[in-house]
């Protein structure tokens, strides 16, 4: 029977048939940080139980820190005692821990695949949603809840069905001034936020092998959005050209072992999916969102959606909803809306491809008078490439504010907020209602967007910059 | 943790599609209080003046009755506990986050899959706080009007909420052959231990 990259990934980490579908799954990395580390960490301690594997499991503190400049583990100060918990108990139980200012600092989605602690063909979790971003490389890696952090930490696997499995197909070559970004979120606009529930999601096709591994992994930390836990792409080339030297990953002949291994991680001509989807590549528009779910995405030269136009009543009563959150009208064109904050960052786009692209836009133009733009790069590993490359002088001179790595304003667990009623543009991942705080409006976007915002003062289509 | 065999209750209606879990419970809630305090501010950003979960006969409902896509989002369990603490104990929707719905399972919550209509009619006849029945032991929903919607829910999982066992004390007890399993891998995978070498400064 052919079978598809996914069915190789779950076959090789079975230590155990629980029969009905359910396997015990060995957990090759995990990853803490102080937001649910935390107490994952200090529930062992209480229940008295060890750390299966210290050596495969690492930590950061990235959500509930201060990104401000200068500012240290404690800066926040409803964040300090997760700050402080994950310190020692990483100390105590033997894990690397990856302090403030110290490379490998960083949002976890964008650490981990940088130092190479990401690996093609492993298992890695972590108690966060967006842990599908490391499918990129060619990991089985997925999201999980406080219960199951505790239950990796004692015993090194997990209790899983398996999901069932789509497919989604790309062809052709995405045009200037379209990113993965804009891809994902066209994506989850056709296709659904409930899309991939149940599914683990293969990302494939010709358009994916050009797709430079940055991209992937944006596409792939999208794919929560439609509602699939786990997002893949085939490891080839390209991943080996990106792992190759990274401080964790196999070095010498292992490496070498780790290739052939690795060349066989595809998905086989004939392999069945529960659900199939197609894109072109070349069809699709820098894209925003209007609403309050990644799902309302449209064309950046779009409109906002009329709710009697809606499919059903539940979609209906959802975009009157969000039309009225988001301070928007029927038919209104985005383009040209003002807003009064921009936000470059988050796990979806803060590498140093998305520094770049922002920067490309801003070079020589100024920041809006009304508009306050920020730049969180992902993690020092980014900040030192970006300083290096001096694109925080750009981002400087523009009026932009470059501030340390974290999460920051994508999720508002660290005192940073985009105020009531207010409009931002975002390069994070997830809209919802109060997510960038209370009464924020997030318009989700590519880092071009969202700079190209900055300097207009308003929804700007990059392609007329 | 708690079993979950049969409720019967008012069963709330919120059928709104893509609730998520940052609406559900706001992250700084999480952080800043203890579990037991986390009822108040379940769906606090849909809390008005009339909110359903906070006026009779809904306060302190057994059941909510929800609409596509419940709990998609972020991974945080504390979304379970808050809906937990304001006295839910089954949430019946078309379809729900994957992640929110394991989470569901490990704190004794019965997530419940029924189609659009059927959760339709439900609240249409349960609107005014008519008892509606959850029986896991049938796996069946019983309407105001005695209707039964049946429902699957995976063998395993059923088990384990009608016993109400949690899987970690199932697990503890295979750590050798989670051990031998490592150890035949550290073989079979040498480059897959992460490289010495890398832990940086
Ligand atoms: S950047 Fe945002 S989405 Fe990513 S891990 Fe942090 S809070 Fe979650």
């Amino acid at each position: 029977m052919p079978s598809t990259l996914f069915d190789r990934l779950w076959e090789a980490h079975v230590v155990a048939e629980l029969g009905g579908g359910w396997a015990l799954l060995h957990i090759d990395r995990h990853l803490l940080h102080d937001l649910s580390g935390s107490g994952g960490l200090a529930t062992l301690a209480e229940r008295g139980l060890p750390l299966n594997r210290p050596d495969l499991t690492f930590a950061t503190a990235d959500h509930a820190v201060s990104s401000a400049p200068g500012r240290t583990g404690e800066t926040y100060d409803q964040g300090a005692p997760l700050y402080r918990v994950l310190r020692e108990q990483s100390q105590k139980v033997g894990i690397p821990f990856f302090d403030i200012g110290q490379r490998g600092q960083g949002i976890v989605h964008v650490m981990a695949p940088e130092l190479g602690i990401t690996l093609p063909g492993t298992t890695l979790v972590c108690g966060d949603s967006h842990t599908c971003t490391h499918g990129g490389l060619g990991a089985l890696a997925f999201g999980i809840g406080s219960s199951e952090l505790v239950h990796v930490l004692a015993t090194q696997t997990l209790r899983q069905k398996k999901p069932r499995q789509m497919r989604i197909v790309y062809e052709g070559a995405l045009k200037p001034g379209v990113t993965a970004k804009d891809l994902a979120l066209h994506v989850i606009g056709t296709l659904g936020a409930a899309a991939g529930t149940g599914h683990a999601i293969e990302h494939a096709g010709p358009g994916i092998a050009a797709l430079p591994i940055e991209a992937r992994l944006t596409l792939c930390n999208m794919s929560v959005e439609l509602g699939s836990k786990i997002a893949l792409c085939a490891p080839d080339q390209a991943t080996v050209d990106y792992l190759r030297g990274k401080p964790f990953a196999p070095a010498g002949a292992d490496f070498d072992a780790a290739i052939a291994d690795w060349s066989e991680l595809r998905t086989d001509d004939g392999a069945r999916f529960d659900r199939e989807a197609l894109f072109n590549l070349g069809c699709v528009p820098p894209t925003i969102t209007w609403g309050t779910s990644p799902e309302h995405a449209i064309a950046i030269d779009g409109t906002a959606p009329d709710p009697c136009a809606a499919p059903d009543a539940a979609r209906r009563e959802a975009w009157q909803a969000a039309l009225d959150y988001m301070g928007l009208t029927p038919g209104q064109k985005l383009c040209g809306t003002p807003v009064d904050w921009v936000f470059i960052g988050s796990c979806a786009n803060a590498r140093l491809t998305d520094l770049r692209d922002a920067a490309r836009v801003v070079r020589g133009r100024r920041v809006a008078a009304a508009v306050k733009a920020w730049v969180v790069p992902g993690s020092v590993e980014v900040k030192d490439a970006a300083e290096a490359e001096g694109l925080d002088e750009i981002f400087r001179a523009a009026g932009f504010e470059w501030r340390e790595p974290g999460c920051s304003m994508c999720v508002a667990a660290n005192g940073e907020v985009v105020p009531p009623g207010r409009r931002a543009v975002s390069t994070s991942n997830r809209n919802f209602v109060g997510r960038q705080g209370p009464g924020a409006r997030t318009h989700l976007a590519s880092p071009a967007s969202a700079a190209a915002a900055a300097i207009a003062g308003a929804i700007a289509d990059i392609r007329e910059i | 943790m708690e079993p979950f065999t049969i409720i019967t209750g008012p069963a709330a209606p919120l059928l709104r599609r893509d609730i998520d879990t940052d609406v559900i419970i706001r992250i700084e809630r999480l952080t800043q209080l203890p579990r037991r305090e986390l009822g108040r501010y379940a769906l606090e950003a849909l809390r008005g003046l009339d909110f359903v979960l906070d006026r009779p006969p809904f306060r302190g409902a057994p059941i909510l009755l929800a609409g596509a896509n419940f709990g998609c989002g972020s991974s945080r369990e504390g979304a379970v506990w808050a809906l937990q603490e304001t006295g839910l104990r089954s949430i019946i929707a078309p379809s729900f986050g994957d992640i929110f719905f394991a989470n569901c399972f490990h704190n004794g919550m019965l997530p419940v899959v029924l189609p659009e209509a059927a959760v339709a009619s439900l609240a249409a006849q349960a609107a005014h706080g008519a008892p509606v029945t959850v029986d896991l032991r049938q796996c069946r929903v019983i309407a105001p009007d005695g209707a039964a919607h049946p429902f699957a829910i995976d063998s395993l999982r059923r088990e384990l909420l009608l016993e109400g066992v949690d899987e970690l004390g199932l697990t503890l007890r295979r750590l050798a052959e989670i051990a031998a399993w490592q150890q035949a891998d550290a073989v079979r995978r040498p480059w897959c231990a992460p490289n010495k070498q890398g832990h940086v400064r």
